[in-house]
């Protein structure tokens, strides 16, 4: 893959060094001269110095040929901007802000962003797992946040232990996409048991956060 | 008319100065009260401090009832995120932008934001004066035609 990274702070340039790793094809734009070419250092010409919503630059990184750009900048305004860019002006087929305000979640999504990461939100949501009892944690919301993925730890202690799928009781608006059993994520058929160590994958509906809960954790 | 102006810079000041003189209602925000000064103490505009992206500062400053928003500051980025906020969270009417970059302001002119961009006015203004092109009218709007107490505030004779 083609990748744009727009924006060599941390973020950026640890997703760099990993889509490289990878073997994707890399640029990592920069704006500040120093931060730049201090980068180009260790990088070499995978850095390109420049501000990515200008369209000369953007032209000449390569924009128009890019799978996806991926805009990681301190500042939402410009990473809104550079995705809204790289769509209307270069057709890139797919776009990733990253939001530092979580109300511009949803601004960004309706705007056309066609994916947005906001690391406050994430971070926030496993704060708020620490204080909440039981063992779901909440991994991504879809859309519009009413469905949510959800993965939950089978302990020594949980009523599922050693049931088959397809008799723990789900409930209704509740799926499990896969268990993940010593490093190996399974895809449970209605007769596969769990055992202590699994880790569950689901995927559920908001309001029924807390049925799918009491199904696979001891209650209090 | 209610007007908010988000940046207090030398347009924002200015046209908040003569629209209050011009007998409308007048919000601007800017990022600091230290801005605020370019208004001078006599003239009568609500003064938010805070970053117009922010959907709280705008309803703060009373973007729910504004007719017209006007995003003036120096970032072109600002501009354009606080408009696009300004027409489709808060769905005003007029919303205009102050651009500096020609191509975003193209851009964003199709999204449907009415962006003014001066470096191409100032361009076309300065390259008939290069030229002579004698077609172009004398640039010359001097502020004591935008702000009657002008004059007042510098102490002129």
């Amino acid at each position: 893959m083609y990748v744009i990274v727009v924006g060599a702070g941390k973020v950026g340039y640890y997703l760099s060094k990993r889509l490289l790793t990878e073997g994707h094809e890399v640029v990592l734009m920069e704006k500040d001269r120093r931060r730049a070419s201090m980068l180009t250092e260790e990088l070499g010409d995978v850095v390109m110095q420049g501000d990515g919503c200008e369209i000369r630059l953007m032209a000449e990184a390569g924009f128009g040929r890019a799978d996806t750009i991926v805009a990681v900048t301190g500042d939402d305004e410009d990473n809104l901007v550079v995705c809204q860019m790289a769509k209307r002006q270069f057709s890139v087929p797919r776009t990733i802000a990253r939001v530092n305000n979580p109300t511009n979640e949803e601004l960004f999504a309706r705007l056309g962003i066609d994916t947005t990461v906001s690391s406050t939100a994430l971070i926030y949501n496993m704060i708020d797992q620490q204080i909440e009892p039981g063992q779901i944690i909440p991994i991504g919301a879809l859309r519009k946040g009413n469905i949510e993925i959800v993965t939950v730890n089978i302990s020594e202690s949980s009523p599922v232990l050693g049931k088959p799928v397809r008799e723990i009781g789900l409930p209704d608006r509740a799926l499990i996409i896969s268990i993940i059993r010593d490093e190996n994520a399974l895809l449970p058929q209605g007769d596969t048991r769990f055992i202590s160590g699994d880790s569950v994958i689901a995927l559920v509906s908001a309001q029924d956060e807390n049925s799918l809960r009491s199904v696979f954790t001891e209650s209090a | 008319m209610k007007v908010l102006i988000l940046g207090c810079g030398r347009v924002g000041s200015t046209l908040a100065r003569q629209l209050v003189q011009e007998g409308h209602t007048v919000t601007i925000i800017d990022l600091t009260s230290d801005a605020f000064r370019r208004l001078g103490s006599k003239v009568k505009v609500q003064r938010v401090v805070g970053t117009g992206m922010d959907q709280d500062v705008l309803r703060r400053a009373g973007i729910e009832t504004a007719d017209v928003f006007v995003a003036v500051t120096n970032g072109d980025n600002t501009n354009i995120m606080a408009a696009q906020i300004a027409r489709q969270v808060f769905e005003i009417k007029k919303v205009i932008a102050r651009i500096y970059d020609p191509i975003r302001a193209d851009a964003y002119r199709e999204l449907n934001i009415d962006t003014l961009c001066t470096t191409t006015v100032a361009t076309s203004l300065i390259r008939a004066r290069v030229l002579g092109d004698e077609r172009m009218k004398p640039f010359e709007t001097v502020l004591s035609d935008m702000d009657s107490e002008y004059r007042e505030l510098i102490g002129a004779r």
